[in-house]
């Protein structure tokens, strides 16, 4: 919540914002602390909330000894980096209040991360944290090379997020249950758990910047200094950690885990360290030491073994202490001085004695000097993996060793260009103004306590045995101390101190060797050239499928429904055999009646007659109606028919007479396999589909209810306007939407109105004639056919009729007026302008289904009103009629749109 | 549902088909409406004939059903409105082209040919990482 409110804050949030994001923080301190004493004792604090119980998804937390040492981690360093951050953005950028916005919350979803109980709970609060992350990295959008680092933190660690969520279900399948406790109390064994367990590794690895998901940790020192402490040293890239942590007591003898877990984490831990040796920008320098800490975190606690547990916590807290407290002191130097690069960094002049003992001691920490926790998380280390319970132990621990000597030889070259002692002379920046104490004061702690646990260690005696006894319930009481005596863990310590120093000595030489190296392709490598390869396939698929050309998509849309339909009839529909041949004989007269007329219009070359033979086809399929026994169907059909060759003519006598033929045969050819695809399929599903009814048909029961629920004796019509009467309302929207439409399309540009006469142009003459004999015949016959279309729309509740016929006849009356005297005539049938009529029907319609709402009822309530009129005797009038009044409106406001859109002279507007 | 009818269905969505998928606009106007013809087929005929769905004259039984009816009618209007939809279009491109070929559309070829543009991907890690590393001169 305070994360969210100060991300909203922006930059209005002023000096006090890094100290209100830091109190959610510090009150989960206070409360670790206060339960820290029953946790660590070994009594779990649990809390849930049941969520999605079918998925068996609850939010589950818990609150056990590993969790603590974590919950540590995160609010302790937490509270530190944000009062760090009060001085370090005294610069008032424009993102800042979003910065700590946005720590808070990727704080929030970590402190989930770590607490949560149920593994689908855990992988949703991974991602949080990915995303956090994204967007912290890529605060400053104005930057590129922080959007792309975002952009790649995201892909790597989002890919690994789904790989943890199928192992996750996988494994959760299994075992029956996801809840993560469960699971771990008793591991669920085979196949596919081994599968899942891989992809959970995957997923921690690519969190934890292993190989070879470690290229996104460097590039992600893009991002400012807060946001590189918190995130990529102390908390979200330990949270593959964690899991692995997790897992491992339970899941350590499954074959694949020992050595990938190991192998990974050596690889890495080697890798890292001589990637950082190579490095002079001090961010980046960290990022690789941090690399290369984890994958050692990963080998010990993926190992398992008790005192590996034990160790590897330690060094959890230890790396925490060191890595954050270099960070800020990093973070300080440049902005101080304005660079981090050491070869552009001077001798430090006075004032900066505080910061330098910081930075020698967390260095030395960080390398296992003696005296500082880093020694005693190292000691631990090299004793946990000399103890041998496990093959090969000899190998890791000489690899430990050498990985140790380069962390020492890194620390070194640290802290020796943090001094300001490898700057080339003329290009370094020496006046750099020392920093304050308050600046200094979270790295100062840090570092203090780095010594003190270092001299004095019982101190986090309970945290690392309680963190260890959570996961391994058979780990003895640990003991810390500084001094065990002389033996083999001190040997080596002693021997990763002197080989790193003499790494370090040899610097130029070991420059030359490492050198070699940087022609190897890197992890960025990698994962750019994979991106590269992503989009060009991408783009080139694209290119092949969406060429731009109108026939190609419609040919693909249809082929493949004619081929899926197809396939699906052919593999589960059951055949219901061949039906007749033939119904009737009226049937074989207008199916080849339909048949001719349809070839003829398609291969015509002239428009007109195309237009007219598809009138012809209309024609045929009112014939059709006919022979099924749909009277209003066929009475329908003529009106339209009529309607519609009437508008062809209205548009193509504008047109090129002739189609010119243009197409190649291979294209006629593929047009006649897809058609003939298409024809087939709907052969079959017609056969199909038509034998295979089992149930009753409803419109029984329509047909039982049309006069007592309905009110009217057609029973199509009570259908239409009453029973169905939501889909009319629907329909007769969408001939508003088609109207509007067309009116746009054809007068854009040109405000419909009032219309002055139009100029002739010089030399040409009006050329609307009026016929005397057409004009004086249609102003007969024109109020005839109105009443006509009045008629059929109030009989039609009980004769053949309704709202539709009645509109569209009412419509070729209008068309009639069109043909004698032209739009104008049309204009002045009345005041009303088409839309008018076209919207006052919707209003109608659409309240006359809402009226029942206002008595209680349900929408399009059917009512009836009764009554005796002077003239007229005993009348009854439903709710239907005033609906299809509605319809009958909108379909003539149809007709005058359309009218409206193509009905003027046959001119090239001039543009 | 007869043999008949079946074939009418298949022919007048084979010949739609083929029409709708030509160049000409008006050929794919005609197409539409051959297509939308033979669905009503299909419709009508998946119910009983019969007499006409009217109640009064006669008994019950034997009347056409009625339900398949009033889709096809719904049907048959708004392929009326797509029909005048569709010509305003052909009537617009007239008006720009004076002809009603349907072109190909122009953003579309472009990413055929050329590919879209990577924005956002490289930044300059890339190179100045290897810059970096490669000056190994640390003295």
């Amino acid at each position: 919540m305070v994360g969210l409110g100060l991300v909203a804050s922006g930059r209005r949030a002023g000096r006090a914002a890094p100290w209100i994001a830091a109190l959610p923080l510090a009150a989960t301190l206070a409360w670790l602390g206060a339960s820290a004493g029953a946790v660590l004792g070994g009594a779990p604090v649990t809390q849930s909330v049941a969520w999605v119980p079918e998925l068996g998804v609850d939010l589950d937390l818990r609150l056990d000894g590993f969790a603590a040492l974590f919950v540590l981690l995160i609010s302790g360093i937490g509270v530190l980096v944000l009062a760090y951050s009060a001085r370090y953005l005294d610069r008032g950028g424009a993102g800042d209040g979003r910065l700590l916005g946005l720590l808070v919350l990727f704080a929030g979803s970590m402190l989930g991360l770590v607490l949560a109980d149920n593994m689908v709970l855990l992988f949703g609060f991974w991602e949080l944290t990915s995303v956090t992350s994204f967007l912290l990295i890529g605060n400053d959008h104005t930057n590129l090379a922080a959007r792309a680092a975002a952009l790649q933190a995201l892909l790597v660690t989002g890919l690994g997020g789904l790989a943890l969520l199928a192992g996750v279900v996988l494994i959760g399948q299994a075992a029956g249950t996801f809840s993560l406790s469960a699971v771990l109390a008793d591991p669920p064994g085979g196949t596919a758990v081994t599968v899942g367990l891989t992809l959970v590794l995957v997923g921690a690895f690519s969190k934890s910047a292993l190989y070879p998901f470690h290229s996104w940790l460097p590039a992600a020192m893009a991002a400012s200094t807060p946001v590189s402490t918190y995130l990529h040293s102390a908390t979200m890239v330990k949270a593959g950690v964690y899991l692995v942590g997790r897992f491992a007591p339970a899941f350590d003898t499954v074959w694949v885990w020992r050595p990938s877990v190991v192998g990974a984490g050596l690889v890495t831990m080697l890798a890292g360290g001589l990637r950082a040796l190579r490095q002079h920008d001090l961010k980046r320098l960290l990022a690789f030491g941090t690399v290369s800490q984890l994958g050692f975190m990963v080998v010990l606690l993926g190992l398992g073994t008790r005192a590996a547990l034990v160790a590897g916590c330690a060094l959890v807290l230890a790396h925490g202490l060191f890595k954050a407290a270099l960070f800020m002191v990093v973070g300080i130097v440049e902005h101080q001085a304005g660079t981090r690069d050491v070869r552009r960094l001077a001798r430090w002049g006075r004032g900066w004695r505080p910061t330098t003992v910081v930075t020698v001691v967390s260095a030395a920490s960080m390398a296992g000097v003696p005296l500082t926790f880093g020694f005693i998380a190292k000691e631990e280390d090299f004793a946990a993996l000399a103890d041998g319970a496990f093959s090969y132990h000899g190998l890791v621990l000489a690899l430990v060793v050498a990985g140790s000597t380069l962390t020492a030889a890194y620390s070194a070259w640290f802290g020796w260009g943090m001094l300001g002692r490898a700057g080339e002379s003329g290009d370094a920046v020496s006046e750099a103004p020392p920093p304050a104490a308050a600046f200094l004061a979270p790295a100062a702690l840090l570092t203090a306590l780095t010594v003190v646990l270092g001299v004095a260690p019982a101190a986090v005696d309970r945290w690392a045995g309680g963190a260890a006894r959570a996961l391994d319930p058979a780990v003895e009481p640990v003991h810390l101390a500084l001094w065990h005596g002389f033996n083999l863990p001190l040997a080596l310590s002693a021997v990763a101190l002197a080989g790193g120093l003499a790494l370090f000595l040899a610097r130029a030489r070991v420059a030359r060797v490492l050198a070699w190296g940087g022609r190897l392709p890197s992890g960025a490598d990698v994962y750019h050239g994979l991106l590269g390869a992503v989009n060009t396939g991408a783009d080139r698929l694209t290119g092949l499928v969406q060429n731009g050309s109108l026939p190609t998509y419609a040919g693909v849309i249809l082929t493949t429904a004619a081929l899926l339909t197809t396939g699906a009839l052919m593999a589960g529909g059951g055949w219901p055999g061949w039906p007749a041949l033939v119904g009737s004989a009226g049937h074989v007269a207008v199916c080849v009646a339909l048949v001719v007329t349809a070839v003829a219009a398609g291969a015509v070359h002239r428009r007109f007659s195309a237009a007219l033979l598809l009138g012809a086809t209309g024609y045929a399929m009112a014939g059709l109606f006919v022979v099924q026994g749909g009277a209003d169907l066929a009475l329908t059909q003529v009106a339209i028919e009529t309607l519609t060759t009437v508008l062809f003519v209205l548009v193509l006598r504008r047109l090129p007479d002739r189609f010119e033929p243009r197409v190649r045969p291979g294209r006629r050819l593929i047009r006649a396999a897809v058609a003939v695809a298409v024809g087939l399929m709907v052969f079959g599903l017609a056969l199909t589909a038509g034998g295979s009814r089992t149930a009753e048909p409803v419109s029984g029961e329509m047909v039982e209810r049309a006069v007592p629920d309905g009110g009217g004796r057609n029973v199509v019509n009570v259908i239409l306007v009453d029973f169905r009467g939501f889909d009319t309302l629907g329909e007769i929207t969408v001939l508003t939407a088609a109207a509007i439409g067309s009116v746009a399309l054809a007068r854009a540009g040109r405000r419909p109105g009032r219309r002055t006469a139009p100029e002739p142009p010089a030399g040409e003459e009006l050329r609307v004639r009026r016929l005397v004999v057409v004009d004086v015949a249609v102003r007969l016959v024109f109020p005839a056919v109105m009443v006509g279309s009045l008629y059929l729309l109030f009989a039609g509740h009980n004769q053949p009729g309704g709202g539709f016929v009645g509109g569209i006849v009412a419509g070729a009356a209008v068309a009639l007026r069109y043909v004698a005297g032209g739009i104008d005539d049309v204009r002045s049938l009345s005041r009303a302008r088409p839309w008018t009529v076209l919207g006052a029907g919707l209003l109608v319609s659409a309240v006359t289904a809402a009226m029942p709402l206002l008595f209680g009822g349900a929408v399009l309530e059917a009512a009836l009103v009764e009554g005796d009129l002077p003239l007229l005797g005993h009348v009854k009038v439903g709710s239907a009629l005033a609906f299809d009044v509605g319809v009958y409106l909108v379909v003539l406001g149809l007709v005058l749109m359309v009218f409206e859109s193509f009905g003027d002279d046959p001119r090239v507007p001039a543009k | 549902m007869t043999v008949l009818l079946a074939a009418t269905a298949a022919a007048l969505f084979g010949i739609g088909t083929y029409l709708v998928l030509q160049r000409k606009l008006s050929r794919i106007i005609i197409g539409i409406a051959l297509l939308g013809h033979g669905a009503n087929v299909l419709m009508v005929t998946s119910g009983d004939r019969g007499r006409a769905p009217l109640i009064g004259n006669g008994p019950t039984e034997g009347l056409a059903d009625p339900l398949p009816q009033a889709l096809a009618l719904t049907a048959i209007v708004i392929s009326f409105g797509v029909t005048a939809l569709l010509l305003a279009l052909a009537y617009r491109s007239w008006l720009l082209t004076s002809d009603d070929e349907v072109q190909d559309d122009v953003e579309d070829r472009d990413v055929a040919l050329h590919g879209a543009p990577d924005d956002d991907l490289d930044g300059t890690e890339g190179d100045a990482d290897r810059e970096r590393d490669d000056d190994g001169d640390a003295a």
